[in-house]
């Protein structure tokens, strides 16, 4: 794909036959199942399925009540349970003891377990184990692709960080490599795979492993999308791990957006109800402001408030005829933008406030001297302070990983009083927290080699103390090994600006991020694209670690006239942020190319820190 | 790379990223209110109904309210979806009433292959024969699967039949050649679920030395092990591994990890103590102690303070009743309660805030910073100031802090301390900049007033006699250095 003049980009294929496919695969699975039953959904299925299918679609197929998967099994009288379940033991379990007590109780009843995405192994050893095996039918269904928006495909399945990341469990590399086969079955095929990471290598090869044997017929056939970037997320920890200031990537940061829609509470309203939005494409006034610097975002929805009372204000000099026109062909579209109006500009508001309460500016700051890599001692103090006053615990974490990531792991007295601090401002059992992000990698100490060669310890014995201190830091910044420095600077992740950065007319990726950093991921991406391989970047990839491919697929026919050649499909394995995907809309529009995000799920900086909490059985 | 000081105020002067602040007093808040009262006036004439948003959905499909649905059951499992219809038409909750829309084609279609639909073209080119079997489930299994029971697969064909999903008996995998073959092709095959199943046939054929002595050269495959026997629970299992490998870090983080499902607070201090003396490193071990000191402590606290609280003698329960027990909260948070409920007490009980302070070994920043918070929220000014006070050899009284000033005065302020409080916290702000926008945002005029005359700056001094009452003293003094030759104004 040659970045070659600017043209307008594609459009994205479109998506809505997935969720077509997996509607349909859900109804002939219940139908399976004849008669009427009840249905118990796993707690984490219910929004995906709430965007694909609704009450009254399971009420046709003979659904009477439905329960969410819980630990207190439900009274019911029906003669047939359905389970929709995520694969998982502890499911398993509470299905079992559902079983076993009906059993105890001399009740007969059907039971069937349909497993989303797929079955695994262990689950049914559970059933085999708990002596319900022949009890309950299994099934799976395939929804392995839930279409966000026009260019967005989540898998949701949140879990995929930790399982992988932190626990070296291949389990969903399967699903991944599944649901590569359908996208390039229904879109491709893909002529062009790039990609970086472990199990994005893994994924790949499996996905190649499934096409060989399908032997589906592709030859000829004209592909909407042509290439495909496969990105593991430990690539690029460091920009996940950033505050967000892209529209979007603040509402999810400040209300979580969930599978897609975001529930805003009376502080937006304005109001006593809150209220659900669904965010995408289709709302007219969060398509265009959600890719924009939350600076701009104010002017923007100023300037369209002023717009609407205009367009109102129309109405005074209207005869009965324009008045009637005007009722009954623009009122509504009015009134609909008037109410998308007034939520963002409340939710702006409600941003504003808890920004400015929580020290926003001063956190930014912080955060763009670590990634520049300078004061960090005055970073490490903001850090400490930060964890003192007991702010949220996920922030103080996020904060802690980002200074291991930029310096390549902390002093190791630094280690140990943070450490310190933050199990006596968050509770000891954290302990476990540390453990597992120094498993990942993310916070880590350095070994004590590293902080001080031979000559620094001769030169700080000779100066007072406060000059070594200084002194000590200089050297550690040259004597460090820091991987992330070392790329930022291959790559220019800082851009070097004269001036002010204009955040309203950006002149790169980096104004995602307030014009202080080109994310790492969306860089890479960039070069890759450009150079249509690796050629070139081999100092940078091997800081990052190896695992790069980039394959050619010679049986696609490679006709640079398809518009599919200017379509590219971002895998984000292991989540995608939201800045993420503003940052390579903006490449897409420079480019001339289409950006379609697939994504385990969508992340940021506080469900990563999440995922690394321990938390009771 | 560190810059001197002097270019990096510079640089934060300079910088770019001063376009965009997210100070309140900021233009920018006034241009969204701005937008907000104009929006607002708009009420009128589109208020009524409220269902447009709901209804919006990217497809233009409808979106359901299973999640909603799934609520309504929990609360009231008795009435069945008829009445939950009916209701949600009725609209009574967020969600507006969406019309009934049977799915545009069937299933049957789908496996017909050709669709008359314009969109499903490239579907049905897709769903040649073979790629049916991507999107049907296979339900129906040919009769014939069942038998390759007993066939004689290779270890790769039966981990490639595994990854799809199709039974496939292990039972002949006897020699441990062959078992170890079978797990390597499992794992060459990435397929996480199929490593599982194949570790789970080893541990059931396998003496465990056995098993453990192959995974320790298999990490992949250790990591699966180690994952499934986390989320089945067998602990036991998990640890003689843990142990097996050396690994004694673990061994000790995954048995601490058990108090988390210990609910009963005796037991787990008891569980606790029995931490103390696992295979941590040196620094862990001082935190277990801890954590196992700290329930100690908040058992008798608990005690203690509930009987207080229940016996109404103590007027600070009266006033401030407990909002929620002070069980297994972190220190910080105990520091704070006995900050606030115990701050008098002499050192030598449990619950004092010094006691803690020693006994945690709590750094000076964090005591002042937990004690500001408590008092402050007391609205003890008193107890702020004797925070804060430190004597010289010669009498004198000093003011001093372990944290930023401004930090202070951002914590009072947050309690609504009284002007006079909090002027005298701003005055201490070292950085002139910080201290003139702290004692602008909270009217201390006289801060201000005082930090421009110091400043020589006559037009700043000028401009604020507007921010002033008429005729008060702030104004009479603004009034007084204006007129006062002895200034020599920069300006």
């Amino acid at each position: 794909m040659a970045f070659a003049g600017r043209r307008d980009a594609p459009e994205a294929p479109d998506f809505g036959i997935l969720k077509r496919l997996a509607r349909d695969q859900l109804i002939y699975l219940l139908e399976q199942l004849p008669g009427k039953k009840d249905l118990f959904i796993e707690a984490d299925l219910m929004s995906p399925l709430d965007r694909i299918a609704n009450v009254s679609i399971l009420k046709q197929h003979e659904v009477d009540k439905l329960y969410k998967v819980e630990s207190r099994p439900a009274p019911s009288s029906s003669d047939q349970f359905c389970f929709l379940v995520r694969p998982r033991i502890r499911t398993m379990r509470y299905i079992a003891d559902i079983v076993n007590a009906d059993k105890m109780s001399g009740r007969s009843r059907k039971y069937k377990i349909i497993f989303s995405p797929q079955k695994f192994y262990a689950c049914e050893m559970v059933l085999e184990e708990e002596g319900v095996f022949g009890d309950v039918t299994c099934d799976e269904w395939s929804f392995y692709l839930l279409p966000l928006d026009e260019d967005i495909i989540s898998m949701e399945l949140p879990e995929f960080f930790r399982d992988y990341f932190l626990e070296g469990d291949h389990r969903w590399i399967n699903s991944i490599a599944r649901a590569l086969q359908l996208l390039n079955s229904l879109y491709g095929p893909f002529g062009k795979v790039y990609g970086i990471g472990r199990c994005a290598k893994m994924s790949y090869e499996l996905w190649r492993d499934l096409e060989e044997e399908s032997e589906g017929d592709s030859q000829g056939r004209k592909p909407e999308i042509g290439n495909i970037f496969l990105m593991d997320r430990d690539t690029d920890y460091v920009t996940a791990l950033c505050s967000q200031v892209v529209y979007e990537g603040l509402v999810d940061d400040t209300f979580r957006i969930k599978c897609g829609s975001v529930d805003f509470g009376p502080d937006v309203t304005s109001s006593d109800k809150s209220i659900k939005v669904l965010l995408n494409a289709q709302d007219k006034v969060f398509s265009q402001i959600r890719n924009e610097h939350f600076s701009s975002v104010f002017g923007f929805l100023s300037q369209k408030s002023r717009n609407l009372q205009a367009q109102y204000d129309r109405r005074r000099g209207m005869d009965i005829k324009q008045m009637k026109n005007f009722v009954s062909q623009e009122l509504k579209g009015l009134k609909q933008e008037h109410r998308l109006l007034s939520l963002h500009i409340g939710a702006c508001e409600s941003i504003m406030k808890k920004k400015t309460k929580q020290d926003f500016q001063e956190m930014i700051k912080a955060e763009h001297s670590l990634l520049e890599g300078f004061d960090i001692r005055e970073s490490t103090s903001f850090i400490e302070e930060h964890i003192d006053r007991q702010v949220s615990p996920t922030e103080s974490l996020r904060l802690m990983c980002l200074l291991s990531l930029t310096e390549n792991g902390l002093v190791p007295k630094d280690y140990r009083s943070l450490k310190t601090q933050y199990l006596q401002s968050y509770g000891p059992e954290h302990l476990l927290t540390f453990h597992n992000l120094k498993r990942m990698g993310l916070l880590t100490e350095q070994s004590a080699g590293e902080t001080l060669t031979a000559v620094e310890s001769k030169v700080s014995k000779l100066v007072t103390d406060r000059a070594a201190g200084k002194i000590t830091d200089a050297f550690n910044s040259l004597a460090r090994k820091s991987n992330f420095r070392a790329i930022s600077k291959k790559l220019g992740l800082i851009p070097r600006v004269d001036g002010e950065y204009d955040l309203k007319m950006p002149r790169d990726m980096a104004y995602v991020f307030s014009g202080a950093y080109v994310p790492l991921s969306c860089k890479i991406i960039e070069q890759v694209l450009e150079r249509r391989g690796w050629l070139g970047l081999e100092e940078v990839v091997r800081l990052l670690n190896g695992n790069e491919f980039s394959v050619s697929d010679s049986a696609v026919e490679d006709n640079p006239a398809w518009e599919s050649q200017r379509v590219v499909l971002a895998v984000f394995l292991g989540g995608c942020t939201f800045s993420e995907m503003a940052a390579l809309r903006f490449l897409g529009r420079e480019r001339g190319c289409k950006f379609i995000f697939l994504t385990t799920a969508i992340t940021n900086s506080a469900r990563m820190m999440e995922a690394t909490i321990e938390a009771k059985a | 790379m560190s810059r001197a000081r002097g270019d990096e105020e510079e640089y934060w002067h300079s910088s770019k990223f001063r376009a965009f602040t997210f100070d309140d007093e900021d233009d920018e808040l006034s241009q969204l209110k701005e937008s907000k009262r104009a929006v607002n006036s708009l009420r009128d004439i589109v208020d009524d109904d409220d269902d447009d948003l709901e209804r919006v959905s990217w497809s233009g499909e409808p979106v359901g309210s299973i999640s909603w649905s799934i609520k309504e059951t929990s609360s009231s499992s008795t009435s069945s979806l008829e009445g939950r219809d009916s209701s949600l038409q009725k609209g009574s909750s967020s969600y507006a009433a969406f019309p009934k829309q049977v799915s545009s084609y069937s299933l049957s279609s789908l496996f017909k292959g050709r669709n008359k639909l314009p969109s499903f073209q490239s579907l049905s080119d897709a769903l040649s024969d073979t790629g049916v079997k991507n999107y049907a489930p296979e339900l129906r299994r040919p009769k014939a699967e069942y038998k390759d029971y007993s066939s004689d697969w290779s270890p790769k064909d039966t981990v490639r039949r595994m990854q799809r999903g199709k039974i496939c008996s292990l039972e002949r995998f006897r020699s441990l050649q062959d078992k170890l073959v079978l797990l390597d092709e499992a794992v060459a095959g990435h397929d996480g679920n199929v490593i599982t199943a194949v570790l789970i046939f080893l541990k059931r054929t396998l003496r465990r030395e056995i098993l453990f002595r192959e995974l320790e050269v298999r990490q992949v495959a250790l990591c699966h092990l180690i994952h499934f026997l986390k989320e089945t629970g067998e602990q036991k299992l998990l640890l003689d591994l843990l142990r097996f490998l050396d690994r004694t870090e673990e061994v000790a983080l995954s048995q601490y990890r058990e108090h988390l499902n210990i609910q009963d607070v005796e037991k787990r201090r008891e569980f606790l103590k029995g931490c103390i003396g696992l295979p941590f490193s040196a620094e862990d071990t001082s935190h277990i102690q801890d954590h196992y000191t700290l329930l100690e402590r908040q058992i008798i606290i608990e005690a203690n303070d509930r009987h207080l609280e229940s016996a109404g003698q103590s007027e600070i329960f009266r006033k401030y009743p407990r909002k929620a027990s002070i069980l297994n909260m972190p220190l910080v948070t105990t520091l704070f309660y006995s900050c606030f409920y115990h701050y008098t007490e002499a050192e030598g009980t449990f619950s004092s805030p010094t006691n803690l302070k020693k006994t945690f070994k709590i750094p000076d920043k964090q005591y002042v910073l937990t004690a500001l918070a408590a008092r402050a929220k007391l609205r003890a000014w008193d107890d702020v100031d004797a925070l804060f006070t430190t004597k010289n050899w010669l009498g004198y009284t000093k003011k001093k802090a372990p944290i930023g000033f401004h930090r202070v005065v951002e914590i009072l302020q947050r309690n609504n301390a009284p002007v006079q409080v909090l002027q005298e916290y701003v005055r201490l702000v070292e950085d002139v900049e910080t201290r003139l926008n702290l004692a602008t945002k909270y009217k201390c005029h006289d801060v201000v007033i005082e930090t421009y005359r110091d400043l020589k700056d006559r037009i700043q001094l000028t401009a604020y006699k507007c921010k002033v009452e008429r005729g008060s003293a702030d104004e009479e003094k603004i009034n007084s250095i204006l007129n006062n030759m002895q200034i020599r104004w920069k300006n």
